[in-house]
C-alpha cells in the first residue's frame, strides 16, 4: 500500500524508496527478504470480557470440577463421559432444540468433544484449527490455525480434543507438535517436538494433562512406528519423560518379541487418551496392534502391543499392564482406555477397569498400585477367534484357522478389523449402573497375510482384508448397555441401516446422547431403558463425543457434527458390499448446541 | 517502443518487487518438485538410479514404486512423499483409451499418495485387478485412470502421463491433478 503511494510520486522520492527498500531488505533476515513492507500494527483488539475473566484450571478442579463445566474430554478423570446434571430429563428431551451452531469450515472426521470452562468453549478440529467460542451465544473469541506440512503423514487427520490446565489450551498437532496455547488470546505460548513425522508419527489423540505435566502418544502404527507415551512439564513444554510401548532388548517385557529388529518398527500406536487414577499416580493408556500386522513377522507375545498399559505419570515407570490378546494378527488395536469404575463381582466391591475392547470382548479388570487383574472376559458381539479364555489371566486360546499369516488367508474372522468398537468411548452412569457401548455387530473380515519391508514413512501393514456380512444379519449399528455389577447385558438399540460410530455421553437427567449414525442424528435414549426419547438431523454424521455444561444456570448438550475418516471408510465399503444400501454420507463440520427452551 | 516517465517508474517499481519476491524453498530443491516432462523414473529401492524401461515393470502385477529423475543432472526428486510414483504395466489392449493415452507401451503411472488420507498405495489385488490402498481399503482401477473401484478415497489418483524415450520411461507431463488428499 505504501509502495503504491509513492509510485505516483516523484522521481527522486521514487529513487529514495528504491534505496530505502534496498537497504531495509538487506538488512532483514533471509527468510524475510524480499516480503513486502509491513503494515504496522493495529491495536490489539480487546480481550473479551470473558476471556479477561478466564478461570484458570487448576488441578483441583481437574480432580473435582463443578457440575457446570467440562474440562477434559470425558469430563474425569475416570472416563465416564458422564454429566451429573439434570435439567434435561427423559420427559423433557423431547423438546431439545438448536441454541446455535457454527461452522467449522473444514472437511474430514471431527472426533473433538467441545470443552467448556466457566462459560467458554474450546473445540479441535481437524486441520490443526482450534476454536474458542462463548459457549452461551456461538460467538467466535478466537481461532487457532497452525499449517499442517503439504507431505505430512497424518493417515488419520483429524483431532481427538484439547486439554485445559492454568491458563493454557494444550493442543496435539497431527505433523506430532505438541502446542500449548494461551486460553485468553489462542496464542502460541510453546511447542514441542514430539517425534519425526516424516518416519510414520502423527498425533490425533487429546493430550492428557495431571499432576503438572502434558502427556501424549502417537499415532502411526500402520507406518512402522515403535510406539511412546511422552510428558511434557505444562509450563514450560520441556520434556520430562518418554516410555515406549515397546521394550528394547533387555528392557521388562523384550522377551515377548523376537531377536532381531521388529522391535523397533513394533507397533503398539497411542490413539486415544489415557484414563487416570490420582490415588495411584497411574495412567491406564490403550495400546495399538503390532506392526506389521501379521504377527507371524514378529514371533511372540509382542508386549505391551493391544494391551492395556498402566504408567506412573511422575515418572513414566510402566506398574503393570492386561494384554488383551497377545501376537495380534487382525488389527485390533485397543484403543481405548479402560474406564475406572468400582464394581460388584461375587459378594466384594472390584477396583474397576472395564475396557470394551475392538477385538470383540467386554473386559472387567481390577486395578492397583501395581499389577492389573483379569477378572472376567465377554464377547459383546459375534467373535470366533477365541475358543476360551483362561479363567485366571483371560488369556485367549486362539483359533488358528482364525489366524491369518503371511501368505495364509483367514476367512470369516468376527469382528472385522475395525472391532466391535473402534476409538469412539463408551460412558458410564452412576445412577443406572450401566456402561453405554456404540457396537458395530455382524462385521467380518477375511484377511490374507504377506510380506512388507520397511520404508521410514511409508505403510507397513502386509494384508488386505475384504469385508463380510455375517449371514442373516439385519443390522450392524447398535447401541448396547451393560449393568457393571452383574456383568450382564439390559438392552440394546439396533440401527437397521446404519452403522455407528458414535462416542456416548451419560447424563444425571437419565439420558445417553450419541450420533455415530449414517442418518446424521444425534440420538437421545432413556438411559434406563434404551428407548429413543428424541433425534435430531444436523448438517453431518456425528461421530465426535457430545458433552453437557451450564451457562447462567442452563443445561446445554453440545457436540461436533462431522463425518470422515474410519466411519467413511466403512460406510464405503459396505455400500460396494450391499450394492447401494450406505450411501455417502455428507461431509463437511460444525459444532451444535441444544438447549430445552 | 514507446515509454513515459510513469512506465519507467512502474517498470523499475515492478523490478524492485519482483526482486523481492521471495522464491519458494522447495521451487529451489529440485528434489521436492513436483515431476516435469522429460524425468526419468527410477525405482524407490535402487541405489543405482538406473532409469526404468517397460520391461523392468511386471505385467499385471504388484506395482512399481518409483522416484522421478530430472534427466540432465540426475536429482531424484525424493524430496518429498508426496512425488512418490507407483507403475502398473498392463496388456494396452485392456486399458481405456483415455488412460492409454496417458501410458506408454502398456505402463501406465498414477501418484502412489491415496486421496483419502495421504497412505501410500502400493498393492494389488490380482483378482479384481485394481490398485488397494491398505490402510482404509480404498481401490482404484489402473485401467481407467485411477477411477475409484471402492473404499472411502474421494477421487482418482492422479495420473503422470508417460512417453518412451530410447527405451526409457519419461514423464509427458504433470500430474493430471492435485496431488494429496482433503483436509
Amino acid at each position: 500500500m505504501r509502495l503504491r503511494v509513492n509510485m505516483t510520486c516523484t522521481r527522486r522520492s521514487f529513487t529514495a524508496l528504491v534505496f530505502t527498500t534496498v537497504g531495509l531488505t538487506i538488512a532483514l533476515p533471509a527468510a524475510q527478504r524480499g516480503a513486502p513492507p509491513p503494515v504496522p500494527p493495529g491495536p490489539p483488539l480487546p480481550t473479551p470480557a470473558i476471556l479477561q475473566a478466564y478461570q484458570p484450571v487448576t488441578a483441583e478442579r481437574l480432580l473435582k470440577p463443578s457440575d457446570g463445566d467440562w474440562l477434559m474430554i470425558r469430563r474425569t478423570y475416570d472416563g465416564w463421559g458422564y454429566s451429573p446434571l439434570d435439567q434435561i430429563t427423559t420427559s423433557n428431551a423431547a423438546r431439545l432444540q438448536p441454541v446455535w451452531v457454527f461452522s467449522t469450515g473444514v472437511p474430514n472426521g471431527h472426533e473433538a468433544p467441545p470443552l467448556v470452562n466457566n462459560g467458554v468453549m474450546f473445540v479441535a478440529t481437524p486441520g490443526n484449527q482450534v476454536i474458542a467460542i462463548d459457549a452461551k451465544s456461538g460467538r467466535l473469541l478466537w481461532r487457532y490455525r497452525r499449517p499442517i506440512p503439504e507431505d505430512a503423514v497424518t493417515l488419520h487427520p483429524t483431532s481427538r480434543g484439547v486439554a485445559l490446565y492454568g491458563d493454557k489450551v494444550f493442543v496435539a498437532a497431527n505433523e506430532a507438535v505438541l502446542v500449548a496455547l494461551d486460553a485468553r488470546t489462542g496464542k502460541e505460548v510453546w511447542t514441542a517436538d514430539v517425534a519425526e513425522n516424516q518416519n510414520g508419527y502423527y498425533m490425533s489423540l487429546a493430550p492428557l494433562v495431571a499432576e503438572g505435566r502434558v502427556m501424549v502418544g502417537t499415532s502411526g502404527g500402520e507406518l512402522g512406528i515403535r510406539g511412546f507415551v511422552a510428558a511434557y512439564d505444562a509450563e514450560t513444554g520441556r520434556p520430562v519423560w518418554k516410555t515406549y510401548t515397546v521394550p528394547a532388548p533387555g528392557e521388562p517385557g523384550s522377551e515377548t518379541w523376537p531377536k532381531g529388529n521388529q522391535w523397533k518398527t513394533g507397533g503398539g500406536s497411542i490413539w486415544v487418551t489415557a484414563n487416570y487414577d490420582p490415588d495411584t499416580h497411574l495412567a491406564f493408556w490403550g495400546t495399538g496392534n503390532g506392526g506389521p500386522w501379521m504377527g507371524d513377522q514378529r514371533p511372540g507375545d509382542n508386549l505391551y502391543t493391544s494391551s492395556t498399559v498402566a504408567i506412573d505419570v511422575r515418572t513414566g515407570r510402566i506398574s503393570g499392564h492386561h494384554q488383551y490378546h497377545p501376537n495380534d494378527s487382525w488389527d485390533w488395536d485397543e484403543v481405548s482406555p479402560p474406564i475406572l469404575v468400582d464394581y460388584q463381582r461375587n459378594g466384594r466391591t472390584v477396583k474397576g477397569l472395564i475396557d470394551v475392547a475392538r477385538d470383540g470382548y467386554l473386559w472387567f479388570l481390577e486395578r492397583s498400585a501395581g499389577p492389573i487383574a483379569f477378572v472376567q472376559g465377554v464377547p459383546y458381539v459375534k467373535q470366533n477367534v477365541f475358543r476360551s479364555l483362561d479363567p485366571k489371566t483371560g488369556r485367549p486360546d486362539v483359533d488358528p484357522a482364525r489366524k491369518p499369516g503371511t501368505g495364509k488367508r483367514a476367512d470369516n474372522i468376527c469382528p472385522s478389523h475395525w472391532g466391535g468398537k473402534n476409538w469412539p468411548p463408551i460412558a458410564f452412569s452412576p445412577k443406572t449402573r450401566m456402561i453405554y457401548i456404540p457396537a458395530n455387530e455382524n462385521l467380518c473380515d477375511t484377511i490374507t497375510g504377506a510380506k512388507v519391508a520397511y520404508e521410514p514413512g511409508s505403510r507397513f501393514i502386509g494384508a488386505t482384508t475384504a469385508l463380510l456380512l455375517a449371514p442373516g444379519a439385519d443390522h450392524v449399528g447398535e447401541v448396547q448397555a451393560w449393568n457393571v455389577d452383574t456383568g450382564m447385558r439390559v438392552w440394546t438399540h439396533t440401527y437397521p441401516g446404519s452403522i455407528n460410530w458414535g462416542s456416548m455421553l451419560a447424563t444425571g437427567g437419565g439420558l445417553v446422547f450419541s450420533g455415530g449414525t449414517d442418518d446424521r442424528k444425534l440420538h437421545a435414549f432413556d438411559a434406563a431403558t434404551g428407548a429413543v426419547v428424541w433425534e435430531f438431523p444436523t448438517n453431518s454424521g456425528i461421530i465426535g463425543p457430545a458433552a453437557s455444561y451450564i451457562v447462567d444456570g442452563k443445561q446445554y448438550i453440545a457436540v461436533q457434527s462431522g463425518w470422515g475418516i474410519d466411519s467413511r471408510g466403512m460406510q464405503a465399503r459396505l455400500n460396494t458390499l450391499t450394492r447401494g444400501a450406505y450411501p455417502e454420507v455428507p461431509e463437511g463440520g460444525a459444532i451444535w448446541v441444544f438447549a430445552v427452551p | 517502443m514507446l515509454t513515459n516517465r510513469r512506465t519507467v517508474l512502474q517498470s523499475a517499481a515492478g523490478v524492485v518487487l519482483a526482486w523481492m519476491t521471495p522464491v519458494p524453498l522447495a521451487a529451489q530443491d529440485a528434489r521436492a518438485s513436483r515431476p516435469a516432462a522429460g524425468d526419468l523414473l527410477v525405482s524407490t529401492g535402487d541405489t543405482t538410479f538406473t532409469p526404468l524401461t517397460p520391461d523392468d515393470i511386471p505385467m499385471d502385477d504388484t506395482p512399481t514404486i518409483a522416484w522421478c529423475m530430472t534427466p540432465n543432472d540426475r536429482v531424484v526428486r525424493n524430496g518429498s512423499r508426496l512425488n512418490r510414483v507407483l507403475l502398473v504395466r498392463l496388456d494396452p489392449e485392456t486399458i481405456s483409451e483415455a488412460t492409454r493415452a496417458l501410458s506408454a507401451n502398456g505402463v501406465v503411472a498414477y501418484s502412489a499418495i491415496c486421496t483419502h488420507s495421504g497412505c501410500d498405495v502400493g498393492s494389488w489385488l490380482p483378482d479384481e485387478q485394481v490398485l488397494y490402498c491398505e490402510c482404509h481399503e480404498s481401490k482404484f482401477d489402473p485401467r481407467d485412470a485411477a477411477r475409484v473401484a471402492d473404499g472411502p478415497a474421494p477421487r482418482s489418483l492422479p495420473a503422470l502421463p508417460l512417453t518412451l524415450v530410447d527405451g526409457r520411461l519419461v514423464v509427458a507431463g504433470p500430474f493430471t491433478s492435485r496431488v494429496g488428499f482433503e483436509g
